[in-house]
């Protein structure tokens, strides 16, 4: 910090306390002008649409017409809905494979990238720019490389390396489309996860290795016993921060399948989108999108329990 | 896969950076060994994690007798590069003005999420009130609610406030996830600037909005830029609430616009669409760049206790 700062700022002394100075100086006037504006957005833009959307959920509101409140009616109807449930599947299914393979992928490359190695700076940017992109604008780009006809992916597999005799159908069959996805989420979050990570990695003092070196542990039990058990709290914040963000996922199915083939890749948030937009059910849209609520609350107190003891999210200084 | 790497010690050595400088005196099988459990997973990471980058711009300056005959062609590489797509992009469509809406968007959004998380963090971090602790956990809550669950609703809201398709309808929520991130970004820039330089101010007379002006935003300006880069980058990447909220075509940001302007119908230009998401990728490409150090800086920093 530059001290100079301080000594260069002259303050014009107050000769006369006028009402509205005396104002200024009061504490809780102070912090509620402070507020006002975070607290003002957040509450008109983030907590009433929350409870408009439960209420909303609780209607037929449909874009253009004024619902009535019609108790469980669409929470029901969802109920019986095959649509339904194949997304609240697939959202489960796409998160728990895409979390674990973007952590298992995410932690060996924070791995490698915590060695000396030349160009160091240089690679530590350049793998970011997955999650720097917009997300939709790299999802077209996937979307282009799983093109039926002209994927380069089949065109290794069958020109180049001849493992194949005929090009792959990536977003034309179910399950193909669904890992397709699920391959294009790992690689968008590689980088975020790397990277956190790695900021874990390089808080992990050095001497506590030095010292397992001299009581004889072995690499494993290194790795075991020092680098995952501090790495542990950070790890949890991204662990539940990815899973929140993946299972809240919208773009990526929008911009490759929209949904398609047949349905079987709805996330309970592009069924929501579909139901309520373009569908203009907002009231059954809104009851798939509470819908989601439970399994966030669950995913936001693991976060909280977990990690709240640490006080990561209020910076440095914390014992 | 993690498990792999680290069985044996020199691998865990070499991961952990502490004998790497011996290592690398060691012999010949070690430097071997260093290129096969680092370099050589570090590079095919390198190129997967870039490839798809390499592709949409080596698709977006290929003619299209090019792009779709790969007997004749090497896919991987462009024989006669052309800027017909990008010409077809920006004079043939809209593109100029997605890219103008969305620039203004972004700005905007930043600015008055800056703002407000200044004022926030401000309060938190140096008014020390009561309960100020509770009002951070409850702005970083905020952060946990994701957009899908906010935009039926929002939707409803902005359209009884007569901003249905008008920018800004964006702009007013976009700070909903942006105001939450940076506050608390900067309450954590805040701690690090000692307190005894405000008090130091109010000794000589000055009010607290002096100090938050002349004082602690002066020193805080590296965790505004990286607030403000932050903002600006998940502004320009936002997409579901610019899909819901505006129709009329001149009105649609980048990301919407490519999507759902620029397919139209069962052929698709894939050239103008590679184009359209190379450029709507190079802003935040660049101020990336310019800005990386900030950027990776902060984030480490931000998620470092």
């Amino acid at each position: 910090m530059d001290a100079t700062v301080v000594t260069n700022v002259r303050f014009v002394p107050r000769r006369q306390e006028s009402w509205i100075g005396k104002l200024f100086d009061s504490k809780p006037f102070l912090v509620a002008l402070c507020l006002l504006p975070t607290t003002g957005l957040l509450v008109v833009f983030l907590t009433y649409p929350l409870g408009l959307g439960l209420w909303l959920s609780l209607t037929d509101t449909t874009i253009g017409q004024q619902g009535d409140f019609i108790g469980l009616e669409n929470f029901y109807s969802l109920f019986d809905d095959p649509v339904f449930w194949g997304a609240v599947w697939y959202t489960i299914f796409y998160t728990a494979v895409a979390t674990a393979g973007k952590f298992a992928l995410g932690l060996w490359l924070a791995l490698l990238l915590n060695n000396k190695m030349p160009f160091q700076a240089l690679i530590r940017s350049i793998v970011l720019l997955p999650w720097i992109v917009p997300t939709v604008l790299s999802s077209i780009a996937w979307w282009w490389i799983y093109d039926p006809q002209f994927s380069i992916i089949s065109y290794v597999l069958v020109n180049v390396l001849h493992l194949r005799d005929h090009y792959i159908d990536f977003l034309g069959t179910p399950w193909a489309a669904r890992w397709s996805l699920i391959v294009a989420n790992i690689w968008r979050a590689i980088p975020f996860v790397a990277i956190t990570l790695l900021a874990g990695l390089q808080t992990i003092s050095p001497s506590l290795y030095e010292a397992a070196l001299l009581d004889g542990a072995s690499g494993w039990q290194k790795f075991r016993k020092i680098t995952v058990p501090l790495l542990m709290p950070i790890l949890a914040v991204a662990l539940t921060l990815s899973i929140l963000f993946t299972f809240s996922d919208f773009q990526l199915v929008y911009a490759i399948t929209r949904g398609g083939p047949f349905n079987s890749t709805h996330l309970m948030a592009t069924l929501a989108f579909q139901r309520a937009i373009p569908g203009s059910q907002l009231g059954e849209g809104a009851a798939i999108a509470v819908s989601m609520i439970p399994f966030l609350l669950v995913a936001t107190l693991v976060c909280f329990f977990g990690v709240g003891r640490r006080k990561w999210q209020q910076g440095s200084g914390n014992d | 896969m993690t498990d792999a790497l680290v069985d044996t010690p020199a691998d865990v050595e070499a991961l952990a950076g502490k004998s790497v400088d011996v290592a690398e005196h060691l012999s010949w099988d070690s430097r071997a060994r260093r290129t096969i459990t680092i370099y050589i997973p570090l590079s095919l990471f390198v190129i997967v994690l870039l490839f798809p980058f390499y592709w949409m711009a080596i698709t977006a300056v290929k003619p299209d007798y090019e792009m779709y005959d790969y007997k004749k062609y090497n896919p991987f590489w462009v024989h006669s590069p052309t800027l017909e797509n990008i010409r077809k992009l920006l004079f043939d469509t809209d593109y100029p003005d997605w890219l103008m809406i969305t620039m203004v968007i972004a700005t905007a959004a930043t600015f008055l999420s800056i703002f407000a998380s200044v004022l926030a963090a401000y309060a938190i971090e140096r008014l020390r009130f009561k309960g100020a602790q509770h009002v951070g956990l409850a702005i970083y809550l905020a952060y946990l609610v994701p957009p899908t669950i906010l935009f039926i609703p929002l939707a409803t809201l902005v359209f009884q406030f007569g901003l249905f398709d008008n920018p800004i309808a964006l702009i007013l929520t976009y700070p909903t996830f942006l105001v939450p991130f940076c506050t608390w970004l900067l309450i954590g820039y805040f701690k690090s600037i000692p307190y005894e330089l405000e008090e130091c101010a109010l000794i000589d007379g000055a009010s607290r909005l002096q100090i938050l002006w002349r004082i602690t935003l002066p020193l805080a300006v590296p965790g505004l830029i990286s607030a403000g880069i932050f903002a600006f980058t998940l502004s320009w990447n936002e997409f579901i609430y610019a899909l819901a909220f505006i129709q009329s075509t001149e009105k649609k940001t980048v990301p919407v616009a490519i999507l759902t302007e620029l397919v139209t119908g069962d052929v698709f230009q894939w050239g103008s669409l590679m184009a359209g998401s190379l450029l709507g990728s190079v802003p935040v490409a660049l101020i990336y760049s310019f800005f990386v150090e900030y950027y990776v800086s902060s984030m480490t920093g931000a998620v470092k206790e």
